[in-house]
């Protein structure tokens, strides 16, 4: 709980519910005839609507980037170490919007949304998404806000996807993209992790092929396992020896198969809170959004003419020890960019957390992604 | 602005308006942010310190936090004008390899660096016996970045080797100033040198 609210935190913040009422058709050629989608904003508009931010949520993110909700609140929103008045992202400067993506289930139209034609929840009938689909529902949501174009479109993971696919989807209407922690598709590896969680879900007994509400259950297990294992893919080697090692959590063995080790009850206790938070149809279509997610296949598989089509500039941004998207493949970005003659400036930032680092106050890369964003407003500016 | 060094700007005086600049070793972005500002150059930077990396991203530059001694792999044939490399060549672990690659992905090539056989550094090994240090070399042998050394003949050597061809080539002191008298006996009196070279 923040007994104070700190100078440089965007303070007490509201969501706000908005209604789109015109079709959506998505890749998939299904059409969501309506939807609504919970929107979060931090900082004011300016008179000429450009200076907004878009932050892109990644697999288990959400519209409630910074800030809190209330004073009772535990923690802040997902991403409070990078935006606020002076941080990276200056609230004082930029207008940030949020947003929680459709097929979400933190207030958005997905899974866990009554299907108008049924009465009942979508359940596993809500329609299969794209990354396409999330970039091309924000953009109604700038319409709906009034802006023409963002100042910039920012995103870790499969946020970073977003940003990648905002920069060739509408190239007009984005003038800085920054990626971070990301791919511009998913390896093999990353596809046979999702699988591994996904199977962990859809076996879970409690599912009912995700008509568990129906049958009153909650796929509690499978929702846990697979965030076990999507969390130690987030950590490091190097992180989890740090922060576990191998200590016990009674001091010896109890030769027992109930936890041991340190390593397992966090595990444990990351799979258990989610398990409660986060709903597993979402988490089947977020895991299914990323798999598919291979923007270059529209240019047979050409990610240097797939990235010609883009105007903004780029900021991309690794991390040592990430093995989720290890710093090769931002570079498999950036060397695109370069060959399409595009804009773009990358750093890989030495740090020992993984794929999580793209979350936590690492200085340098504050430093570096707070360079950027400060130069946004003098870039439009003056060229 | 302030004026640029001069041995900046006898390489921009090198490099054609609206072209495309890779600058390898970019430092703080100076030379990139003069070409870009005076010539239209669409120019990327290479580097590996995280300050000077923040440093160019402040003034707007494209930089790209990459490591030379693990090559430029990444960068396809014949897709740059220019590729230049101030003060590195000496600097890397096989400057050979890294001149073949430049020359691969640049149509031309502009490399600076210090100068081992200028005049105070033969007398200074001559004299004293020990590995010459000066304003210009102010590194112990033990601690120097400045691997492999060379003088202007050893790299003219390794050129006329490789099948490179020298298009110009001008000799500078240790203050990166040109001098008149410099150039009666450059590979003696030359502090820096800065070639301008081309696959044959």
């Amino acid at each position: 709980m923040p007994e104070v609210i700190a100078e440089d935190s965007v303070g007490l913040v509201t969501p706000e519910l908005i209604h789109f009422s015109e079709p959506l058709t998505l890749r998939s050629g299904k059409v969501l005839p309506s939807y609504d989608l919970m929107v979060e904003t931090y900082g004011t508009l300016n008179a000429d609507k450009s200076n907004a931010v878009l932050i892109c949520h990644a697999l288990s993110g959400d519209h409630h980037v910074a800030g809190f909700h209330s004073m009772d609140d535990k923690k802040p929103g997902w991403w409070d170490s990078a935006i606020g008045p002076g941080k990276a992202i200056d609230t004082n400067k930029f207008f940030v919007v949020g947003l929680n993506n459709l097929g979400g289930c933190s207030g958005s139209t997905g899974p866990l949304s009554l299907n108008p034609e049924t009465g009942k929840p979508y359940g596993p009938e809500f329609p299969m998404l794209a990354v396409r689909d999330w970039v091309a529902s924000q953009a109604r949501l700038a319409d709906y806000l009034g802006i023409e174009k963002w100042a910039a479109v920012v995103g870790g993971s499969l946020g970073g996807m977003q940003v990648l696919r905002w920069s060739i989807q509408f190239p007009e209407r984005i003038a800085n993209a920054i990626i971070v922690a990301s791919a511009p598709k998913l390896s093999a590896q990353n596809i046979a992790f999702n699988e591994v969680a996904r199977q962990a879900i859809s076996k879970d007994p409690d599912f009912h092929d995700g008509y568990y509400h129906e049958h009153g259950t909650i796929p509690k297990t499978g929702l846990m396992q697979a965030r076990m294992l999507g969390h130690i893919t987030y950590l490091s080697a190097a992180s989890m020896r740090d922060k576990f090692g191998r200590d016990l959590k009674h001091g010896k063995y109890n030769y027992s198969f109930a936890p041991e080790f340190e390593v397992e009850s966090y595990l444990h206790y990351q799979g258990e809170k989610f398990s409660n938070s986060f709903d597993a149809n979402t988490y089947m279509l977020m895991t299914r959004a990323l798999d598919y997610f291979d923007p270059a296949s529209g240019c047979d598989g050409d990610l240097v003419a797939c990235l010609s089509q883009a105007q903004c500039r780029f900021l991309v941004v690794s991390f040592t020890t990430d093995w989720r998207f290890d710093p090769s493949r931002s570079e498999e970005i950036v060397n695109a960019l370069v060959e399409a003659n595009k804009n773009v400036s990358y750093a890989c930032i030495e740090s020992d957390h993984g794929h999580d680092a793209f979350l936590l106050p690492i200085p340098r890369y504050l430093e570096v992604f707070k360079a950027y964003m400060d130069g946004i407003e003098t870039i439009a500016g003056g060229k | 602005m302030e004026p640029l060094r001069e041995d900046l700007n006898i390489i921009q005086q090198w490099i054609k308006p609206n072209s495309k600049v890779l600058d390898l070793g970019c430092g703080q972005g100076i030379l990139l942010k003069y070409l870009s500002e005076h010539k239209n150059v669409h120019g990327y930077g290479l580097e590996i310190n995280p300050d000077k990396i923040t440093a160019c991203i402040k003034k707007g530059l494209n930089v790209i936090e990459q490591n030379l001694d693990k090559g430029l792999s990444n960068f396809q044939e014949n897709t740059i004008d220019t590729v230049v490399m101030t003060q590195a060549l000496q600097a890397v672990q096989r400057p050979d390899l890294l001149l073949d690659e430049m020359l691969r992905i640049g149509n031309e090539a502009i490399v600076t660096f210090p100068n081992f056989g200028y005049w105070r550094t033969r007398f200074y090994l001559l004299l004293k016996g020990r590995m010459p240090m000066s304003k210009t070399l102010p590194y112990n042998w033990y601690d120097t970045p400045n691997i492999h050394l060379c003088t202007f003949r050893d790299f003219e050597v390794l050129c006329h080797e490789k099948g490179i061809r020298i298009l110009n080539k001008t000799v500078v002191d240790g203050e990166h100033k040109e001098h008149l008298s410099i150039n009666l006996w450059p590979s003696m009196l030359g502090e820096t040198a800065i070639y301008r070279i081309k696959r044959k």
